[in-house]
């Protein structure tokens, strides 16, 4: 029993994972308790979803931006495929599969996977550049893909799926059915309620970031975060763990995308534009680089802000602004980073001492053991 | 004839790109931050043009040179009270209050004069000039665009060329501890870039609605884009790289638009600046910079 307990409190990372999974499962339950009792207004209820993708598009890009050490401003271009290639399918589908959950899911696993090819195509030259022009070409590839989805006709008849990225030379015969209709996107999806689903493909999210972070992968790729070239000299293949880092949150945003579309009746590809992907940069800087905990309350908390400032109504996305750098010049200000680094010390002094005291107990019982014998 | 008559509309269009990407060039070469709020300055700036004009009646040439001035102001605080406590901070940091300050600016713009559209007042008027018996049309509006951006251009090559603050601008750029320790006063000079890039863009703002004449609070945030790019294109940091990127987006843009496809213009401009940064990772006239170990 005793050493039971002692497993579990030794692992310091692994505790505060439990802690992540113990926070995203316990806002799912009390979530659920409010709807029961129907304390939960109809504007929040819509949310639901949205914050579910949000938390699984900044857990992701913290990947990206925080493990892998590479700024990226297109990651809504992979939501966007994931999104749309998942909607294709499971509309495809819909007379195979009557069934809205089972066609939900197995449109999550083709978003993610064809999210996931387009970063690897997008991986191989953005990932050969460094720092700010990187983020440059990730920003175009986010253009160029909307761009692209945008001009996109995609339909389905007897003859099959028709695709054409010329609106006059598209051509479906008697009785097809418009999937992706250029500009104005796909319409007529049936919609599903994903909350449940959205929770459970968070929690899988974190779980395989955390174990990967945790692995020998995961360690390689972060020694390439903090410093490329030393990496390369003990034989770390650059290449193959940012593409694997890389293509990983690629697949996480596409499956959001996904659960994204399942939550809509009809959908543009303009959602997905640079604002989208500054704001999940947005939520991963402000719950911090690397912090996966950060980044789930951070996304769940920056989506309902603006609807919680809804009585301010004209003010409110000036405020969301004004919250923003606010929350940057506070948190870099020296004078408070040197406070915080005095509590810290003085924390990490008192825990010291504590232990000290401790063991010092343990020896004296000890000897006293050893005398009684 | 009707090529020439595409790339000559792609110039102007590239040169309003090139004043606006010398904004952002010239604060990345000192302060090395995106400044994402420039597209909103841009845009401001706009809108006092548009009131000095439209509402007061006032002469053009005064209507500009005081939507310089708001603007100068206006990116001088921006740089004071955001930027400037942010400067140790990491450059992520930096660019998320950037990014709030776009935010601001663009919701401020929608209190203060609604997001209706208002219709940019013609100052310069339709006229053009008929050149090969009418079968090139250059607009008036075309040509004051190429001018101003090539005296602008000129200006600032002199002006970092051989002024004092413009030689204080490039040594901050090379290195800011070194310049320091010459007696250079680093903050005055970052702000003074800020004044620069904010005039310039009060400029670009007027000729861009100009141009386009819709002015909306969100007017300025895809041509910031597209001339960020053009900067990255050029290579960041450059001048000249700036004045080269712009124009060079601004003919590629139109070129598409006209031969390729309207909707796919923007595609074709992002997809020749991922191929321009494979083959030149650091832009068409970036400096190369060897890796220290």
């Amino acid at each position: 029993m005793k050493n039971v307990q002692r497993k579990i409190s030794l692992n310091k990372t692994t505790k505060s994972n439990f802690v992540t999974y113990g926070i995203v499962i316990a806002a799912f339950v009390i979530m659920e308790i409010l709807m029961a009792a129907g304390m939960v207004s109809s504007l929040l209820k819509g949310l639901l979803v949205p914050i579910c993708v949000y938390v699984i598009m900044a857990i992701s890009l913290n990947l990206t931006v925080g493990v892998l050490g590479e700024l990226s401003l297109g990651h809504a271009g992979f939501m966007s495929v994931g999104a749309f290639s998942g909607a294709v399918v499971s509309m495809m589908l819909q007379s195979v599969i009557p069934d809205a959950i089972p066609r939900l899911l197995i449109s999550l696993v083709v978003g993610a996977i064809f999210a996931a090819i387009v970063g690897v195509l997008v991986g191989i030259p953005v990932l050969r550049l460094n720092g700010d022009y990187l983020a440059i070409v990730t920003l175009a590839f986010g253009e160029i893909i909307k761009s692209l989805i945008t001009n996109m006709y995609i339909g389905l008849d007897e003859n099959g799926l028709h695709f054409s990225m010329i609106k006059q030379k598209f051509e479906l015969a008697e009785g097809g059915k418009m999937l992706i209709d250029g500009p104005i996107g796909l319409s007529g999806m049936r919609k599903v309620d994903s909350f449940a689903i959205g929770i459970v493909l968070i929690l899988l999210c974190l779980m395989i970031i955390f174990h990967l972070v945790n692995s020998k992968s995961g360690r390689a790729i972060m020694a390439l975060r903090d410093n490329r070239i030393a990496a390369e000299s003990v034989g770390i293949n650059v290449t193959k763990y940012k593409m694997m880092g890389f293509v990983i949150s690629a697949a996480m945003a596409g499956a959001a995308g996904a659960l994204f579309a399942s939550n809509y009746s009809a959908l543009q590809a303009s959602k997905f534009d640079f604002n989208t992907s500054i704001l999940v940069l947005v939520f991963v800087v402000l719950g911090g680089l690397g912090n996966m905990r950060g980044s789930v309350i951070a996304a769940a908390l920056l989506t309902v802000l603006p609807e919680l400032l809804r009585a301010f109504s004209d003010y409110r996305m000036l405020a969301y602004a004004i919250v923003l750098i606010g929350i940057m010049l506070v948190t870099h200000n020296p004078a408070i980073a040197d406070r915080l680094k005095q509590i810290k010390i003085k924390q990490y002094k008192k825990s010291a001492d504590r232990k000290a005291a401790a063991m010092e107990k343990k020896m004296v019982r000890q000897t006293a053991k050893k005398e009684g014998k | 004839m009707l090529f020439l008559s595409n790339v000559i509309n792609g110039l102007s269009l590239g040169s309003i790109y090139a004043i606006i990407a010398l904004g952002y060039t010239m604060v990345y070469g000192i302060a090395k931050m995106l400044n994402f709020a420039h597209g909103d300055v841009i845009m401001v700036g706009a809108y006092i043009c548009f009131f000095a004009i439209a509402r007061f009646n006032l002469n053009p040439i005064i209507g500009i040179l005081l939507a310089m001035v708001v603007c100068t102001v206006l990116g001088m605080t921006i740089e004071r009270f955001a930027y400037k406590p942010l400067r140790q901070a990491p450059s992520l940091a930096v660019l998320i209050t950037a990014i709030g300050m776009s935010y601001f600016l663009q919701n401020m713009a929608q209190l203060l004069w609604t997001p209706n559209i208002k219709v940019f007042p013609s100052v310069v008027g339709n006229g053009a000039i008929k050149l090969f018996d009418g079968q090139l049309t250059i607009s008036y509006i075309a040509l004051i665009t190429m001018g101003a951006c090539v005296v602008i251009m000129l200006m600032l090559s002199l002006f970092t060329g051989n002024s004092k603050m413009g030689k204080a601008m490039r040594a901050c750029s090379e290195d800011k501890g070194a310049a320091q320790l010459m007696g250079i006063n680093v903050n005055t000079t970052i702000s003074m870039t800020f004044a620069i890039g904010s005039a310039l863009a009060a400029i670009a703002g007027f000729l861009l609605c100009s141009a386009y004449p819709n002015l909306t609070p969100t007017t300025g945030s895809m041509p910031g884009i597209k001339a960020f790019t053009a900067a990255v294109f050029g290579g960041i940091g450059s001048i000249p790289g700036a004045f080269v990127g712009g124009l060079l987006l601004g003919v590629i843009e139109i070129l598409a638009a006209a031969y390729i496809s309207t909707e796919l213009s923007d595609a074709v401009v992002f997809m020749v600046l991922v191929v321009v940064l494979l083959v030149k990772p650091t832009g068409l006239l970036g400096k190369k910079i060897s890796e220290k170990v």
